[in-house]
């Protein structure tokens, strides 16, 4: 078995209490921090760690809370980015759910590491129900004096407020976050300044996602070199993988990255295989943004390795023939999935939750799924495929936020890997059309 | 104690040196350089949601997007990608590229193509067209053609308050009109509901402006999402003739152009600079209410750029400068004559050649159709 950090006790009864969540070694990391840690040290153990953002991007963590400004007199603020609402990303709901003092012993540590003396998570407000979790936790905490005034008698204050988000995808974009927070309308903001010299409250801020500071209890425990040593190169520690689609086995795993992609869908220990009598067509390796691969790139790179999930080997190749690890949205599709629907049905998405500010991203998404809906419904032609890609080239780099990117690397990577799916269906229309139909001509030759 | 100068900072932009103070922006440097030499005017990005009067504005339309070859002189790496020129400040030893940089026009015809697929095209009857920045942005920029087959995204027109309308169809979502309404009036009903192509400009449950600078929104708009209720349908603006004028306003500076129509005043806006910003914002009262020549201190024409449609058949026509992008595209489409044929003279050979060529012109047209 895997080692596990962060999902080690998420099965034992009654894990989202206190008392059990204490009785498992919880608040330990706590302990060690505040009584025998300074903030540097804490710091300097994050950077050790190599941890890297889970949200999606991959920054180091450490690194970036290196480059928070400390003016004299300033407040800083750490906000926990809860916000997930990538299609195919469950990872933060079901860890948050499951096991929500991780999340708040990482905050604390986190808040300490950084000087901040309020904290927030921002959850996305269809979560309600997490939300409640969350602050019957934080209830907890305070009464055992985890948080508050003077925790363990250090002189240290932190306050942590959950704030619920509107159920913007566009918040779940750092600076769209802050916007939110301050009970603007969310949109993201014109970076420099970044959120580390002037992001909530014209303050310095660190956003973090869930996962990444839920891993900073066990770096603390176990030190950041432990953490370093588990992993490949620079993709370091575990991280949870939101396994969707035609697998035997959905759900969240949490895997030492590394493990390889042919391990990590055919083993019974994850995905355990795509469903009976079916094979692997694409997949999807983070989250709907990112370019979506055909079989034959999944489990091999083009060069011809063994594709790992690493940040490193997902991307080999760049977007010609790789993909990027993302937030771990690990979405597979067999041979019954049309592409041409699901690129559609991801465009869709990005035209609904385009905030609207840059006009490439405001008016592109929608001409996008526009011209996505026409081929899928049969009335497509043939320029239509060269007009998407170049759309999309428009979009990607041209706006403020990445959301553009994230609309514009899925339709240009389908049409990369699948334009033969899509000539079928302006070729084909009526079969194209016909219910359930499918492009069978690739997997013929498979 | 002697003054302390800030050190000045050296950009090149489309190779033109330039020195400019800290905290300038690309856009205001290369404002600077065409405010030394009017002759270099093209170069400066356009700007469709950038307003200089008002912080924060920017960013958003991304039509001034430029290259950034050279970061700065101590880290001389080019920025990865295209960046905004109004928000962007200048390093020292920064070198940009513009009008110099093929991507870079290229992003831009896109970004027109962006701004119009949801545009009604409805210039026509639209009061803004003639001093409308979209037009100005899709005429130098744009492509003829558009590749957009779908439907437009239409709203219906709603009034905001008793001296403006809102034709949300036009809107461009700039944002201007809502830094207008909130920096410089108290109370904020004005901004953007909805999101992404849905989003709309509006009022708190279409409320009405209310206030004596509510009018200032039309100016800023750079299309003609916003309009003047007083003036709307009443006239083309290059048949009205602009002169500078100005009051003792106890609400605003009180510095305005009237806009006439013969002995007509039809019209009242705050002055433009060259960049068609607004420095001084004037009030309600001088804008709508004071359109009687005897209540003004006139100080002669406004003075408009030739090439604008503004100026159109109100100059003598030997002082009128053809506009350089005129001539630059003249310059740009010339070709020198390459025929290597045989001159002949024999008229059977011609006409015989003439009916060839006639006829592979029939096959390549019926081969287009066919395709």
């Amino acid at each position: 078995m895997a080692r596990k950090i962060l999902t080690e006790h998420i099965n034992v009864p009654g894990i989202e209490t206190f008392d059990v969540y204490r009785k498992q070694g919880g608040y330990t990391a706590v302990e060690k921090a505040i009584k025998t840690m300074t903030p540097e040290e804490v710091v300097e153990e994050a950077k050790k760690s190599g941890v890297r953002g889970r949200g999606g991007a991959g920054f180091p963590m450490g690194m970036k809370w290196g480059f928070l400004a400390k003016p004299e007199g300033v407040p800083r603020y750490l906000v926990c980015n809860a916000d997930e609402s990538e299609p195919g990303t469950f990872k933060d709901h079901h860890l948050m759910k499951s096991i929500p003092h991780l999340l708040i012993e990482g905050m604390i540590i986190s808040s300490f590491a950084l000087g901040a003396n309020k904290s927030f998570i921002y959850v996305r407000g269809e979560l309600m129900y997490v939300i409640r979790i969350l602050e019957k936790a934080i209830a907890e905490a305070k009464a055992q004096g985890f948080l508050g005034k003077n925790i363990l008698g250090s002189g240290y204050d932190l306050e942590l407020v959950v704030q619920p988000g509107g159920g913007a995808y566009i918040c779940g974009e750092e600076t769209a976050l802050l916007e939110s927070l301050e009970g603007k309308r969310g949109n993201p903001r014109n970076k420099p300044p970044f959120p580390a010299v002037k992001g909530l409250y014209q303050s310095p801020t660190v956003v973090n996602n869930v996962e990444s500071i839920s891993n900073m209890p066990w770096i603390i425990n176990n030190g950041g070199d432990a953490y370093a040593q588990i992993g490949i190169g620079r993709s370091t520690g575990t991280k949870l993988i939101s396994a969707s689609g035609h697998i035997q086995k959905p759900g969240v795993y949490e895997i030492e990255l590394g493990v390889s992609v042919d391990e990590f869908l055919n083993s019974d220990e994850y995905c355990g295989g795509i469903r009976k009598g079916h094979h692997l067509k694409a997949l999807v390796a983070g989250g709907s943004s990112v370019p979506i691969l055909p079989a034959n790139l999944i489990t091999k790179t083009a060069a011809g390795e063994d594709r790992l999930m690493t940040y490193e080997s997902l991307s080999d190749g760049g977007f010609a023939t790789g993909t990027m690890l993302g937030s771990g949205g690990f979405i597979v599709f067999d041979e019954t999935a049309c592409i041409v629907r699901n690129t559609w049905n991801f465009s869709r998405f990005y035209h609904h939750e385009s905030c609207g500010q840059c006009s490439p991203c405001r008016e592109g998404t929608g001409w996008m799924e526009k011209v996505l809906h026409r081929i899928e419904h049969g009335h497509g032609s043939m320029h239509d495929i060269d007009l998407l890609v170049d759309i999309s080239k428009k979009i990607e780099g041209n706006t403020i936020c990445p959301l553009g990117d994230a609309a514009a690397w899925p339709v240009a990577s389908a049409i990369r890997h699948f334009r033969d799916e899509f000539v079928w269906h302006i070729t084909h229309p009526q079969e194209a059309t016909a219910p359930g139909a499918v492009y069978m001509g690739e997997m013929a030759l498979v | 104690m002697e003054e302390v100068k800030p050190q000045l900072l050296k950009i090149t932009f489309d190779g033109i040196e330039v020195e400019v103070e800290p905290g300038t922006t690309i856009m205001q440097a290369a404002r600077k350089i065409a405010e030394a030499d009017e002759s270099q005017g093209h170069l400066v990005p356009p700007a469709m949601c950038y307003y200089k009067p008002l912080p924060v504005s920017g960013g958003k339309c991304r039509a001034c997007l430029v290259k950034v070859t050279a970061g700065s002189a101590k880290d001389p790496r080019p920025m990865p990608k295209l960046v905004p020129s109004c928000i962007t400040q200048v390093q020292d030893g920064m070198v940009v590229e513009n009008t110099t940089n093929e991507a870079v026009l290229d992003t831009r015809k896109s970004i027109v193509e962006f701004l119009l697929i949801n545009h009604p095209l409805d210039c026509p009857i639209c009061d803004q067209a003639g001093e409308c920045h979209l037009q100005d942005f899709a005429f130098e920029h744009g492509s003829v053609k558009t590749r957009y087959e779908e439907e437009r995204r239409t709203f219906d027109k709603i009034d905001i308050g008793p001296h403006v309308q809102l034709h949300m169809t036009r809107c461009i979502l700039c944002y201007r009109c809502v830094y207008t309404a909130d920096q410089i009036t108290d109370g904020r009903v004005h901004g953007v509901m909805n999101r992404g192509d849905a989003s709309e400009i509006s009022t708190y449950i279409e409320k009405a402006i209310d206030n004596d600078f509510s009018g200032n929104v039309i100016d800023v708009c750079p299309v003609g999402a916003l309009t003047d209720k007083t003036f709307r349908f009443k006239n083309r603006v290059w048949f009205s003739k602009p002169e500078d004028a100005h009051r003792d306003c106890d609400k605003c500076c009180g510095k305005v152009t009237l806009w006439y129509r013969g002995d007509e005043v039809i019209r009242v806006t705050a002055r433009k600079n060259t960049w068609g910003e607004v420095n001084d914002f004037i009030c309600n009262t001088c804008r709508f209410e004071t359109k009687q020549t005897s209540s003004w201190v006139l100080e002669g024409p406004t003075k408009v750029k030739r090439s604008s449609v503004i100026s159109a058949n109100k100059y003598r026509k030997d002082l009128v400068k053809k506009p350089d992008f005129a001539l630059k595209l003249a310059a740009t489409q010339f070709k020198a004559i390459d025929d290597t044929r045989p001159y002949v003279t024999d008229e059977d050979t011609i006409r015989h050649q003439s009916i060839e060529n006639n006829d592979k012109a029939n096959h390549r047209s019926l081969a287009a159709n066919n395709n």
